[in-house]
């Protein structure tokens, strides 16, 4: 019953959808204000809809009700309750519920929060939000019901993949859809301001929250992802360049461009062009990402549901909405002229580089995601594109951002001198030359990744500190001090931002350039040695867990004659899903993490047993997380809210025209 | 979900395996970091999108072993790699050759900066030059709004 309501819900969200793709955009042509209005009740209706369907699934879930197709291919009754709430998003049908549920999520906020932007832009971007909404509710009904039933049901379900039940990954898809859903609303601000016809700094203003909510999401989403891939893969990898994580990449980079060309907007009204183009692209890079992940025309790890009809109907979806837009935009960019004026050398200048580092490094990885594609179709060559060729055509733009990124952030808007921003910067870059150095001279290897790594962190961090601290004007330490904590929260959010970025490819740098790895059959209670540490296996035991059977190795790891730690690896069968895992034990360390696991008995006695040393690890996830508390502090800047409350106090000021 | 790589690759290998195993690793230890340089840019054929060096495939395992072998017997790195791929084909290589159409992929990241950049340049000198001509005449909706507060 409750689930066929869930059904019913999902149809008439449909419906909601068409109407508010229909009647706001008619009524913002016309210049109707009722036929407008109808777009904000219409989002709300659409979100709580929706919001009603995924609940009726996840109810489907929770109760195990193995009627339910999806239910039965992804749950079982033994299941931690975590993971069936989980295993709702762990397949394509529920995700794509999810997917919408976002999409309409964001609608909602837009016309809940979107009280001061122009009734005609607000009916637009609501229509055009709905537009994309009816083509993925049309999508799930037709081409991935999750609401199907089974004539017969089983009496128990297949469980869900046992390598997705795990807390990071629990979360890591909804994060990684706030992320790329988000985007969609910024398409829909762009679509609008193009059929609209006018940008302006305002529109900069409205969009700029939006692309940070969408940024910081996905920054949140990626790293979950990426620290799961560390710590259940059983050798820390950490990024493998996975045609799926290129697709979250993808997505992140462009809206970061986004977020930096915004700010022109927003502030010296230019660039509106291109920012208009980059906010189509990122949602479109966002529907290539649905299309890779669910066609199956890419052959990656992720591969979801390889079926043809929904890899077109999702090829249909984005020829469509980037099509669309594309074309909209063709027409309409000539109209958008810029107003501000700037020298070579100038804040705005040093944004624009910003975004053409950040596209190309965008760009670079979309060509390699999809030339085995290519190639295979255009010249017959069957050939992969993996980890080894990103690493060398990618990292190169890393490193040129992170070059010009502390001078960029510290010159002044319209007319700068670049000698004053670098006798300023010079501190930091005494610092972080000092740093690259020390680390140069330190190392046993020689090579060139580590030392440069840390050098480009240190100078990222340390011009983050130089670029706050020379905002704080003159007088006593004290006072700047004071002042430094009054400034406003956006300067607060780049500083930090940008320092995460440090902080994480110091950890990169640290951990490519010097982890070290031991594979070794040990006997129970030898000892041997990996780098400056003992590690000793002092036994083996069998485990029973809620859905598993573990054997679960016990580890001692020794400094000289002390012990230190105590680990525990583990290997795991499920046996209604078939499959083993290893869960690796990490003992994590500011400087280090050591990371062991234990492999399989061996014939002559004894266990494979793994070992690494992983320097700087968590340096990877911090700088992420510290990136993501960036964008929040940007996100609750003072101007935003003003913006937000001076909608509450319009009403009363002008009581009439 | 690199997981679901391991997952696919297990069932394809009855017994637990993982990547290398204490039994591949060469007694000569230069050796054995050449063995695991080169098995790093190989792929797992019957993996999606991992390396023979990252695999649990037995298919992955057969590969590092012949890796050794080759470098055992006196090759240089580069005339295991040229073995592997005569076997294989050009699709065992994680990093393409940077030869007939395969240039478009190497190419396209330092021509596109290039472009774009030019692109830059030229638009920023546009920006510039702005600020030699007259400030811009009033919107017809500025002029109004102008004389609006001029006129209270």
């Amino acid at each position: 019953m409750i689930v066929e309501l869930g059904h019913f819900a999902l149809i008439l969200a449909f419906a909601t959808a068409i109407v508010q793709m229909v009647i706001p955009l008619i009524g913002a042509h016309k210049g109707w204000p009722g036929w407008m209005a109808v777009a904000e009740p219409a989002a709300s209706a659409q979100f709580v809809l929706t919001a009603a369907s995924f609940a009726a699934l996840t109810y489907a879930f929770v109760t195990s009700d193995f009627s339910l197709q999806i239910v039965v291919a992804n749950s079982h009754t033994a299941k931690p309750m975590l993971y069936k709430v989980s295993g709702v998003w762990g397949n394509h049908e529920g995700s794509m519920l999810l997917w919408v549920l976002i999409l309409a999520l964001f609608g909602a906020m837009a016309a809940w929060f979107g009280g001061n932007l122009p009734p005609s832009l607000r009916a637009r971007v609501l229509g055009v939000q709905a537009a994309v909404g009816v083509a993925f509710f049309a999508f799930i009904l037709f081409t991935s019901n999750p609401f199907t039933r089974l004539a017969v049901p089983p009496f128990d379900g297949k469980d869900l993949n046992p390598l997705l039940q795990d807390p990071g990954l629990a979360f890591h898809p909804p994060f990684l859809y706030l992320g790329y859903v988000g985007l969609s609303l910024c398409f829909s601000f762009a679509v609008a301001a193009l059929i609209e016809g006018r940008i302006d700094a305002a529109w900069g203003r409205w969009v700029r929250p939006w692309t940070l909510l969408s940024w910081l999401f996905l920054s949140i989403g990626i790293g979950l992802g990426s620290w799961w891939a560390y710590y259940e893969l059983g050798w820390g990898g950490f990024w493998f360049w996975d045609p799926v994580e290129n697709a979250s990449f993808m997505p992140w980079l462009l809206a970061a461009a986004l977020l930096h060309s915004a700010i022109v907007v927003e502030k010296r009204e230019s660039l509106k062009s291109w920012t208009i183009l980059l906010a189509i692209m990122a949602f479109s890079f966002s529907l290539i990402g649905t299309f890779i992940v669910r066609s199956g025309v890419i052959t990656s790890v992720h591969a979801f549901a390889s079926d043809p009809t929904r890899g077109v109907f999702i090829l249909g979806i984005l020829a469509l909405f980037t099509g669309g837009a594309l074309t909209l935009f063709a027409a309409r960019a000539g109209a958008m002229q810029a107003k501000g004026v700037f020298g070579m050398v100038s804040r705005e200048s040093a944004l624009v580089l910003n975004n053409i580092l950040l596209a190309v490094a965008a760009l670079v990885v979309f060509v390699g995601t999809i030339w085995p594609l290519v190639a295979e179709m255009a010249f017959g060559r069957k050939l992969s594109v993996g980890a080894p060729f990103f690493d060398m055509a990618f990292t190169p733009f890393m490193v040129m951002l992170a070059l010009v990124l502390p001078i960029g952030a510290i010159i002044p808007w319209k007319r700068a001198r670049l000698g004053r921003a670098v006798k300023q910067l010079a501190p930091a870059l005494m610092l972080a030359l000092a740093v690259g150095a020390l680390v140069w001279a330190m190392q046993t290897g020689r090579s060139a990744l580590g030392p440069v790594g840390m050098f480009l962190g240190t100078w990222l961090v340390t011009g983050a500190a130089v670029d706050l601290f020379t905002r704080s004007g003159r007088g006593a330490f004290g006072a700047r001090l004071g002042r430094i904590w009054r400034l406003p929260r956006a300067d607060w959010g780049k500083a930090v931002a940008h320092s995460g970025l440090g902080i994480t490819m110091m950890g990169i740098a640290g951990l490519t350039a010097w982890e070290e790895e031991d594979i070794r059959v040990t006997q129970l209670g030898e000892r041997f040695e990996v780098g400056a540490w003992g590690i000793s296996l002092d036994e083996v035991n069998r485990v029973q867990g809620p859905n598993y059977f573990s054997t679960t190795g016990t580890m001692t790891i020794w400094k000289g004659e002390n012990a230190l730690y105590t680990l525990h690896p583990e290997k795991r069968t499920y046996p209604v899903a078939k499959m083993p895992t290893t869960e690796a034990a990490i003992h994590n360390g500011f400087w280090r993490d050591i990371y062991v696991v234990i492999g399989d008995p061996q014939d002559g006695g004894g266990w494979a047993v793994r070992t690494y040393i992983k320097p700087l690890a968590n340096w990877i996830w911090a700088g992420t997380i510290i990136m993501a508390l960036g964008g929040l502090l940007s996100l609750s800047d003072r101007r935003y809210r003003v913006a937000a409350g001076a909608r509450k106090s319009a009403p009363d000021a002008v009581p009439a025209e | 979900m690199k997981r679901l790589i391991l997952t696919l690759c297990l069932i394809l290998t009855a017994p637990m395996a993982q990547a290398v195993l204490p039994d591949e690793i060469l007694p000569d230890p230069a050796m054995e970091s050449r063995a695991r340089e080169i098995s790093k840019d190989l792929r797992c054929l019957v993996c999606r999108n991992e390396s023979i060096d990252d695999s649990n495939a037995e298919l992955a395992r057969d590969l590092r072993l012949l890796v050794r072998e080759r470098l055992v017997a006196g090759d240089s790195n580069d005339q295991v790699v040229d073995f592997v791929v005569d076997r294989y084909g050009e699709y065992v290589l994680l990093k393409p050759t940077a030869s007939g159409a395969n240039l478009v992929l190497w190419i396209a990241g330092p021509a596109m900066l290039i472009i774009a950049l030019g692109i830059g340049f030229v638009y920023l000198r546009g920006r510039r030059r702005a600020d030699d001509s007259a400030p811009q005449a009033l919107s017809d909706d500025e002029a109004a709004r102008l004389k609006e507060i001029m006129g209270e």
